[in-house]
């Protein structure tokens, strides 16, 4: 009975992993520094965090279905890379900032084609278009940082009824992002294909238009995300979006999506592991801690999300794992 | 007999299922042949054979998953010929199989529904209709659960009553259980039976496909047993006595397919198991192994003599019990140790486990010989493309001059033989081979048992796990019979008997 007792302990840590180390962490800086839990400093998080979480949210489609997408980093550094030649070539803002969009979705539509018609495994496809993107970018933007016009800024730091303009848009993405995977046929139906392709197959369902689906959302978030972050900064750098996959992937992972598929949320999940990695990054900015420390400490999240993935992973299996003398079973309702 | 007088239902009605001269062929092999079966709506058709009669073949023909060579169905009356499962399941045939297809991280109400969901006004999913419409069917199967609980939260047996209620839901006219009981406590049983009458009332036909037979005597109206493809025998239940079905399920064969053996077992015991267990998985096995001699396992799907196998080469953990080697106890090693030890095994699934299938035939060969074919660091090419072109010369693998042919393009009976001379290369002490004939032609299968015997003759334990009782009596100098993770009975060579072998095997505890 206590062996069953420290079983169900380990497993209500393992499933309630990120608020359980959100509040250790809030727990740890505060103790380090009183400036932390200042009003504000919580909305500098939210605000700061609105980028990484919207890509975060787009890969959790993907990692939804059992797939990756590398990509994301390097989309969001092509389409700023467009958009950012088309506002210093004249063009109106609002076609930039569709052009975004666009580009993004068509990222993601070539990776879907690759993976749904030539059957290249995701992996692969989107390393190759992380190069390619990156490549493109720099090529398109002569490897020179791009500054641009102060109207971008000023989106930035708009407030619409009273909400800084990245956190809306955060809002609006994760809400979308939350009714669609639990509230409509095709959300239900990229949680049955990352349980088991094959069946979600001979249940009749779509699998790679489903498939195709996941990594146009996925680009398209990317673009957003990026868009968000471009007016924040106002200026696109070559090494923007650099390695943001990474985050995106944390982030998700950290909240408790599987990178088997078939388990997660966007809602609390993806948005609390974003939430999470900007608190310890802001942490650290407070506490004064050694900037060489922050890639560290990054690696270290990484490598516990999937831990965590891990851990969970096996606990499901052994418990499905099949029973043939079904009378030594501990009897069940 | 057959039309004697009193059948009052099949007058009355006209048969919901007709299937006439099914026929079914795989890269030449013909597995289903002239296969005809009647069913009426309201009644229950027990189906029986052993492992290989072609029950699956039939089953995945009615659900869509393969398409017949010849002969044609008929449901309620016009023409059946599923292309797809989605398209049988449109015409109201439903499957509850052995492995539940369930999608076990959504919610019951989600797995009834899916991949079509009612919808409300917005696009959304309807969750109250949903919920009421899943309610409603649990109610129908007497399953008292909230409609949103989780799957993988549920036993195997409240599984198997959401996979009913999903063919309810899906207005089934034909559902078709495949061995439901194999995971089910007998309380689920018993309410799986219930059930199964409740819905017999209702006017649904079902296909009951069982190697339990007091349950398919139990629950059936009429039965039909198929042997090596060819229906053999078919009728009202009181036709038939379990002594009468099993000697249909067996048959006549001919035996030249094994060849004599001419050593026998040395006195030595080169493995000892006692009492290995692990809950929920196998119970208190002992036996011994001697040199030289080949020991059967046999059983029906789900017995549990995989499972064994894993936990003797020690991929599987156990917890309790002792298994030696040569007087070694191995229980504590590795996989990696019981190897060196001399433990050998070939898996099941070859294509999965057992072969690196774009390499070539010489590399697999060499596989797990490469430590004793190196001096320091390195391979000695030339000593190892010797042996290895011995072994393959031994086992007569069909391939290309010098085996760099990817084991790939080799037939299922080659592949296997690689297999056995990567094995073979090492001179295991104790080799445990699982199904190591399965879709292996008949003239490779004899090449195999062959292999074996020359295996034995050097001296080594061979542990023979199958699932055709034939080859067993065939290749065997003694047999276990496995049955729920426990050894059932253990028979010599000189008291083989088919029969005897199935019985026990079979569920029917006193007698065959």
């Amino acid at each position: 009975m206590t062996e069953k007792a420290v079983n169900n302990l380990s497993q209500a840590v393992l499933r309630h992993a990120a608020p359980l180390m959100f509040l250790v962490v809030l727990a740890v800086f505060s103790l380090l520094s009183p400036r932390f839990l200042a009003g504000n400093n919580f909305l500098n998080i939210l605000i700061q965090s609105a980028s990484t979480a919207i890509v975060a949210t787009g890969m959790t489609f993907v990692l939804l279905t059992a797939g990756i997408d590398l990509s994301v980093g390097s989309v969001m550094f092509v389409s700023a890379a467009v958009a950012g030649k088309m506002v210093l070539g004249g063009q109106p803002l609002w076609l930039a900032c569709a052009a975004i969009l666009l580009t993004g979705m068509l990222s993601g539509a070539f990776n879907a084609l690759c993976i749904t018609w030539l059957r290249i495994v995701p992996f692969i496809v989107t390393l190759a278009t992380l190069y390619f993107g990156r490549g493109l970018g720099l090529w398109l933007t002569e490897t020179r940082a791009m500054n641009l016009p102060e109207s971008i800024l000023r989106i930035g730091s708009a407030r619409i009824a009273g909400i800084p303009f990245p956190v809306l848009m955060l809002g609006i993405v994760v809400l979308a992002a939350h009714l669609v995977l639990t509230r409509t046929s095709f959300g239900r139906q990229i949680y049955a294909m990352g349980n088991d392709a094959d069946a979600a197959r001979k249940a009749g369902i779509r699998t790679n238009r489903i498939q195709f689906a996941v990594y146009v959302i996925s680009g398209f978030c990317a673009a957003l995300g990026g868009l968000v972050s471009i007016a924040q900064l106002g200026a696109v750098s070559p090494s923007f979006g650099n390695q943001r996959e990474f985050a995106a992937i944390a982030a998700a992972v950290l909240g408790g999506v599987s990178l088997f598929g078939g388990r997660g949320s966007v809602l609390p999940g993806t948005l609390l592991g974003a939430l999470l990695i900007q608190t310890i990054e802001n942490g650290l900015v407070i506490a004064n801690a050694d900037p060489y420390l922050y890639p560290l400490v990054m690696s270290a999240i990484i490598f516990l999300a999937v831990l965590l993935d891990s851990l969970r992973n096996q606990q499901l299996r052994r418990s499905q794992r099949r029973i043939i003398r079904p009378s030594q079973k501990p009897s069940h309702g | 007999m057959y039309c004697g007088g009193a059948g009052n239902s099949e007058i009355t009605m006209k048969p919901l299922l007709e299937c006439s001269q099914i026929g079914k062929s795989y890269f030449g092999v013909s597995v289903l042949r002239g296969v005809k079966l009647a069913l009426a709506a309201g009644s229950v058709l027990g189906l029986v054979g052993e492992n290989g009669a072609g029950k699956s073949t039939l089953m995945n023909i009615l659900g869509g998953v393969t398409q017949p060579d010849a002969g044609s169905m008929r449901l309620d009356g016009s023409e059946y010929i599923p292309k797809t499962p989605a398209e049988a399941t449109g015409y109201g045939v439903a499957f509850v199989h052995q492995e539940l297809n369930l999608f076990t991280n959504l919610s019951i109400a989600e797995n009834l529904f899916i991949p079509a969901f009612p919808k409300n006004k917005f696009g959304f999913i309807d969750r109250p209709q949903m919920r009421t419409k899943t309610a409603e069917l649990l109610r129908a199967v007497s399953l008292d659960i909230s409609p949103d609980t989780l799957v993988e939260s549920l036993s195997p047996g409240e599984r198997q009553l959401v996979e009913i209620a999903r063919a309810l839901g899906q207005n089934a006219k034909l559902i078709i259980f495949d061995e439901p009981t194999t995971s089910l406590t007998s309380r689920e049983t018993d309410r799986l039976f219930a059930l199964i009458e409740r819905l017999r009332a209702q006017g649904i036909a079902m296909i009951y496909i069982s190697h339990v037979l007091p349950d398919v005597f139990r629950l059936c109206d009429e039965m039909i047993v198929l042997r090596d493809g060819e229906v053999v025998g078919s009728g009202r239940k009181d036709e038939f006595t379990t002594e009468r079905l099993i000697t249909l399920m067996v048959g006549r064969r001919l035996d030249q397919l094994y060849p004599t053996r001419d050593t026998q077992p040395a006195p030595e015991t080169v493995m000892q198991v006692s009492d290995l267990s692990q809950p929920g998985v196998i119970e208190g096995i002992s036996f011994e192994l001697r040199r030289g001699e080949v020991l059967g396992i046999a059983g029906l799907m789900g017995a549990g003599r995989t499972e064994l196998a894993h936990i003797l080469f020690g991929l599987d953990p156990c917890a309790r019990g002792s298994i030696t080697i040569n007087g070694a106890e191995i229980s504590a090693l590795s996989t990696r140790e019981r190897i060196a030890c001399g433990l050998a095994f070939l898996t099941e699934n070859r294509r999965e486990e057992g072969l690196l299938m774009d390499a070539a035939i010489s590399d697999n060969l060499a596989l797990t010989a490469l430590p004793q074919f190196t001096s320091g660091a390195l391979i000695e090419q030339p000593r190892l493309t010797q042996a290895v072109n011995q072994m393959a010369a031994s086992v007569q693998i069909r391939g290309g001059g010098q085996h760099r042919q990817p084991v790939k393009t080799l037939s299922g009976g080659n592949q296997q033989k690689v297999v056995l001379g990567k094995w073979l290369l090492r001179n295991p002490a104790v080799l445990i081979l699982d199904e190591p004939t399965r879709g292996v032609d008949v003239g490779a299968r004899s090449e195999i048992y062959r292999i074996i015997h020359q295996l034995a003759a050097t001296g080594a334990g061979i542990l023979f796990i199958s699932s055709e009782i034939e080859e067993l009596i065939g290749v065997c100098d003694r047999l276990l019979v496995m049955q729920r993770g426990a050894i059932a009975a253990r028979f010599e060579r000189a008291e083989f008997s088919r029969e005897q072998i199935l019985g026990a095997a079979l569920q029917s505890g006193e007698k065959p």
